[in-house]
């Protein structure tokens, strides 16, 4: 990720040259970490003040007055980052209000997920993840952030094992007695027939 | 001149010799015993107390260069769950900004430490910046209250000694399984659930690299402090210009994305500080092996000086003997 970073700095005319991405780089808005610091030093003078996390990321571009050419996307997992700020020409995420497909110069939005399938879309290639639940930021300036709980290429995926658990939480949610194991057995169902037409269709 | 540096070292390890007048039966000098009233009056000088002493110090040195490997193997393990969850809270920041100046009546500090201990000074500096930021939130004003929530044994025990009645909820035995998500969110769903907050402050120690460690503090908004923020302009102020897709209220949107961003910030910082744990576990276990190491090499001079000041004493007794029976 390292590595990307500094591709990622090399290319960018925009901000100026930094060395280390995890640097305490200055901030990108230094006011509100400035009141923090100096309340801090007012009543606890002893002590360095602890740093937050403005100082451990790099600053976004601002917004462009035209619109760009490629889509900046930032695909997260607890466990991995996916993508990251990687240039892409669309991205197509499975919101609560159905696929919405984002291209460069969409309009700011914070969008809920759903268990759905996404698509990133980069010249004639197309790669499909299957996303369990998150949120999707666009911002205005071209940057896409998906952040995932879950998320599995289409092919990691057994047809079988859907289907047996589509079948376990249908009887599941027959058998609920309380609203607790109803929500959950409910929860069930939506993944894996979202699964299902996954793989089908 | 030899009877002056004798008389010296002599006087040197009195504790371990006996003033005794010479006598004809004495021990070999290869086995030293104990120091003994023998019926004769036997001298022995004993070696044994500073062979036991340079055992156990063998002992330690080889524990803690154990304990070293072992935090230097979880360490490793860790290490890369770590560096891939650093991108998680990075699009919450993008989105929300960073206000740890926030005015706020609830602030909730969540403190994160180890369990276990022998882990340097982490702990401490944990704790005292969240003691800190319990001074500066009352600082600004009588309303303001500031409430703990511990996890980790370490900052339990610190914490409970002077500010019992400020602490909402203490967890503990965090790492007997690995970190994973499932976890942290359900640990976040308990601690947003039980806690009224306007603002939640997410102290840990961010690992820079093995032997740095940087406390952060990290600031999770209510959505209701949100909504002020953004009303207010400022940073937020550009928040208002998002669209907001699905459900019915935009608030309910905001309630959902405010305990996402715990739970992810929640991960990242409960991976970081158990690196940093690690870290400093390897590095005060490395000191401690060599003040084992050097301990030992001082502990050798001086077993060794009063073994060889035990064999010139009886030379001397030998000699002087002889030459008393000639002369």
């Amino acid at each position: 990720m390292l590595r990307r970073a500094s591709m990622l700095l090399a290319c960018r005319s925009i901000l100026a040259a930094r060395a280390r991405p995890f640097s305490t780089d200055l901030p990108a808005a230094p006011s509100a970490d400035a009141t923090f610091t100096e309340a801090w030093t007012k009543v606890i003078p002893n002590m360095d003040p602890p740093k937050t996390p403005l100082s451990f990321m790099q600053p976004r571009p601002p917004t462009p007055s035209s619109i760009p050419s490629k889509l900046t996307v930032n695909f997260v997992l607890p466990y991995a980052s996916e993508l990251a700020t990687k240039e892409v020409d669309m991205v197509i995420v499975p919101a609560t209000t159905g696929q919405m497909g984002v291209l460069p110069g969409h309009v700011a939005t914070i969008a809920e997920l759903k268990p759905g399938v996404l698509s990133v879309h980069e010249g004639s290639e197309m790669t499909k993840y299957f996303v369990s639940s998150g949120f999707v930021f666009i911002h205005a300036n071209s940057f896409a952030d998906i952040i995932a709980v879950e998320a599995v290429p289409l092919d990691r995926l057994d047809v079988n094992l859907v289907q047996k658990g589509l079948a376990e939480f249908t009887s599941k949610l027959s058998s609920a007695t309380t609203d607790l194991e109803k929500a959950e057995a409910q929860i069930g169902i939506d993944v894996h027939s979202a699964l299902n037409s996954a793989l089908t269709g | 001149m030899a009877m002056a540096a004798l008389r010296r070292e002599g006087r040197r390890f009195a504790p371990l010799i006996s003033p005794r007048p010479i006598t004809a039966v004495r021990s070999s000098p290869l086995y030293p015993t104990l120091e003994d009233e023998g019926p004769l009056g036997l001298r022995h000088i004993s070696t044994q107390v500073v062979r036991n002493r340079m055992k156990s110090v063998k002992n330690i040195q080889k524990i803690t260069k154990a304990m070293k490997m072992v935090a230097a193997s979880k360490l490793r393990a860790i290490q890369t769950k770590t560096e891939n969850s650093r991108g998680l809270w990075q699009p919450f920041t993008a989105l929300l900004g960073d206000l740890p100046s926030a005015d706020v009546k609830k602030n909730v500090v969540v403190t994160i430490s180890s369990d276990k201990g022998l882990c340097g000074g982490i702990n401490s500096t944990s704790v005292k910046i969240s003691k800190g930021l319990h001074k500066l939130n009352s600082a600004t004003g009588p309303e303001k209250e500031t409430k703990y929530v511990i996890l980790g044994e370490k900052a339990k025990a610190q914490l409970v000694r002077d500010s019992k009645k400020d602490i909402e909820l203490i967890i503990t035995e965090l790492q007997k399984n690995p970190l994973n998500y499932t976890q942290v969110s359900v640990l976040a769903d308990e601690i947003l659930k039980n806690v009224e907050y306007d603002a939640l402050r997410i102290v840990f120690n961010k690992f820079q690299s093995v032997v740095s460690f940087v406390p952060t503090v990290s600031t999770v908004l209510s959505p209701e402090i949100v909504e002020r923020e953004a009303e207010s302009g400022g940073k937020l102020g550009d928040l208002d210009s998002y669209e907001v897709e699905g459900g019915e209220t935009k608030g309910e949107i905001l309630q959902n994305l405010a305990e996402f961003q715990f739970s992810c910030t929640m991960f990242n910082a409960v991976l970081e500080n158990a690196c940093s744990e690690q870290g400093a576990r390897m590095s005060a276990m490395d000191s401690s092996s060599r003040n084992a190491g050097d301990m030992l090499d001082r502990l050798t001079l001086t077993y060794n000086r009063t073994r060889q000041a035990s064999i010139t004493t009886e030379l001397i007794e030998i000699i002087s003997g002889a030459s008393a029976l000639e002369g």
